[in-house]
């Protein structure tokens, strides 16, 4: 009898497990796709290059991006329209979402995964949640739109503000925010990033010329400009999309900057903040994305010459290849170990799988009016 | 009165800008997409104002026009004028003018 007993507990175990186990899935490859005109997310698998499913109900997506949770099962969303979603990747659901300003510019989390703050253009500043249950913990206002928010280590957040030029320093480790106001970039701050080694702020400006530099390992120290003469002899021409700064590359001991208004990328020697080197390229640049574990840059263009994407070698600074993967391209996303670069083409509503070795297409995925990729290595990596 | 007719047939018929139907279906894709980078999608506004019916209430098509063609120096709003024709733009601003 209890042999029976203990036969039926493990046959009932046993089944269990076996209705469990075909249905775990692991995230460490998988990815979202932003849907930009349908407020939707395509959840797609890297090693399968297939899309998953779809995640409806996200509101305004249009600039939208997200940051993911340290256990890469979940996504917070950050919408144009201030809604913030918190996305899981393993019940492919909306876990919870609020609608935290009227308009806004991206977020990020804290280096904990506890926290998450978004920018917010209207009303300006920026707001802090929990990243647990999205219930506010911090509204810092502004007095204007916040852009180029992004954490640094210690539960702290560095923005800027487009309309006054200030940079903030965010300190929310304690019980109380600590924020302090650690310098002005200049005029028109349109983004900002932060080094791979969170040593330094780069603020970009639009309203003249030059990017300012912050020290965030010795915040007191005063800010530098560089570039500041860049472009100031020739006509420039219109900025018909805001070059991004999250993806500026680092490479070979140089930042690789999209210039404003002009047809280039700049060179910038990160010891001595001088420029060694432009290339001219295709457009107007808008993002330059280091192929992970190489010498390679890959940048795409803003519109009308988007359906361009070149890839530049940062030791030569020549462009060593210029595909036309589809129309409208507005983002790529590179597997970690740099293997593939996932590129979006809106006009195609597609995204396109290309080995980088080759810099041949190896693969396909369907999504309406594709915009930002984003691979669950992001979880990992400080400044996304 | 004159003056009113002309408004009316303006806004009535917004493709009398000499586009054609082609064009004007890339035309409001463009302004989706392309004006909705800092407009926002839903022209609800971005880093640019808002550009729904009702922000644009009080504006005339011929100043919007203009704005389209030769952007608002200082500011982050570029000239179109290198890939639109006036009359594209002319389109453009009643469209926005007409859209719900």
């Amino acid at each position: 009898m209890r042999a029976l007993a203990a036969l039926a507990f493990a046959l009932l175990t046993s089944t269990a497990l076996a209705a469990d186990l075909p249905q775990a899935v692991a995230t460490g490859d998988l990815g979202l796709v932003i849907e930009r005109a349908s407020g939707s997310l395509v959840l797609i698998d890297r090693s399968d290059r297939a899309a998953l499913g779809r995640i409806e109900g996200l509101g305004d997506l249009s600039h939208a991006s997200l940051t993911y949770a340290p256990d890469e099962r979940f996504a917070f969303v950050f919408g144009r329209d201030g809604g913030l979603t918190k996305v899981d990747l393993l019940t492919r659901t909306i876990a919870a979402r609020t609608v935290q300003a009227g308009n806004s510019i991206g977020g990020a989390i804290s280096d904990d995964g506890k926290l998450v703050a978004v920018s917010n253009y209207e009303p300006g500043g920026v707001k802090v949640f929990d990243a647990e249950t999205l219930a506010l913990v911090a509204d810092i206002p502004a007095k204007g739109k916040t852009v180029g928010l992004v954490d640094v280590p210690g539960r702290r957040f560095a923005w800027t503000v487009w309309d006054t030029g200030e940079v903030f320093l965010g300190d929310f480790s304690g019980a109380e925010p600590a924020v302090e106001m650690i310098g002005n970039a200049g005029k028109n701050p349109f983004d900002a990033v932060l080094t791979d080694d969170a040593h330094t702020f780069l603020v970009g400006l639009f309203g003249e010329k030059g990017v300012t530099a912050f020290d965030l390992w010795n915040p007191a120290a005063p800010p530098q400009k560089f570039l500041t003469d860049y472009g100031k002899t020739g006509e420039d021409m219109p900025v018909y999309k805001m070059p991004h700064l999250q993806s500026w590359a680092f490479t070979e001991g140089q930042y690789a900057l999209p210039a404003v208004g002009r047809h280039e990328i700049l060179w910038v020697d990160r010891e001595s903040q001088t420029q060694t080197a432009a290339t001219p390229v295709h457009g107007q640049p808008v993002f330059i994305i280091a192929q992970p574990a190489s010498p390679y840059v890959w940048v795409n263009f803003a519109t009308p010459l988007n359906d361009v994407v070149q890839v530049v070698d940062s030791r030569s600074h020549e462009v060593v290849a210029t595909l036309t993967p589809g129309k409208a391209v507005l983002h790529m996303e590179f597997a970690p170990r740099g293997a593939e670069v996932w590129i979006s083409a809106r006009d195609d509503n597609a995204v396109l799988i290309y080995d980088t070795r080759t810099r041949e297409k190896v693969g396909e995925v369907q999504a309406e009016a594709p915009s930002g990729i984003f691979f669950t290595a992001r979880a990992h990596q400080t400044g996304l | 009165m004159l003056e009113e007719c002309a408004v009316l047939v303006l806004f009535a018929f917004p493709a009398m800008a000499d586009v054609s139907a082609d064009r004007a279906r890339a035309l409001e894709h463009m302004v989706t997409q392309d004006c909705g980078s800092c407009h926002g999608l839903t022209l609800k506004g971005g880093l640019g104002r808002p550009l729904t019916r009702e922000a644009l209430a009080n504006a005339d098509p011929e100043g919007l026009t203009l704005i389209i063609l030769d952007g608002i120096p200082g500011t982050a709003m570029p000239p179109w004028r290198p890939l639109l024709t006036e009359d594209e733009a002319l389109w453009i601003a009643n469209y926005l003018k007409g859209k719900d």
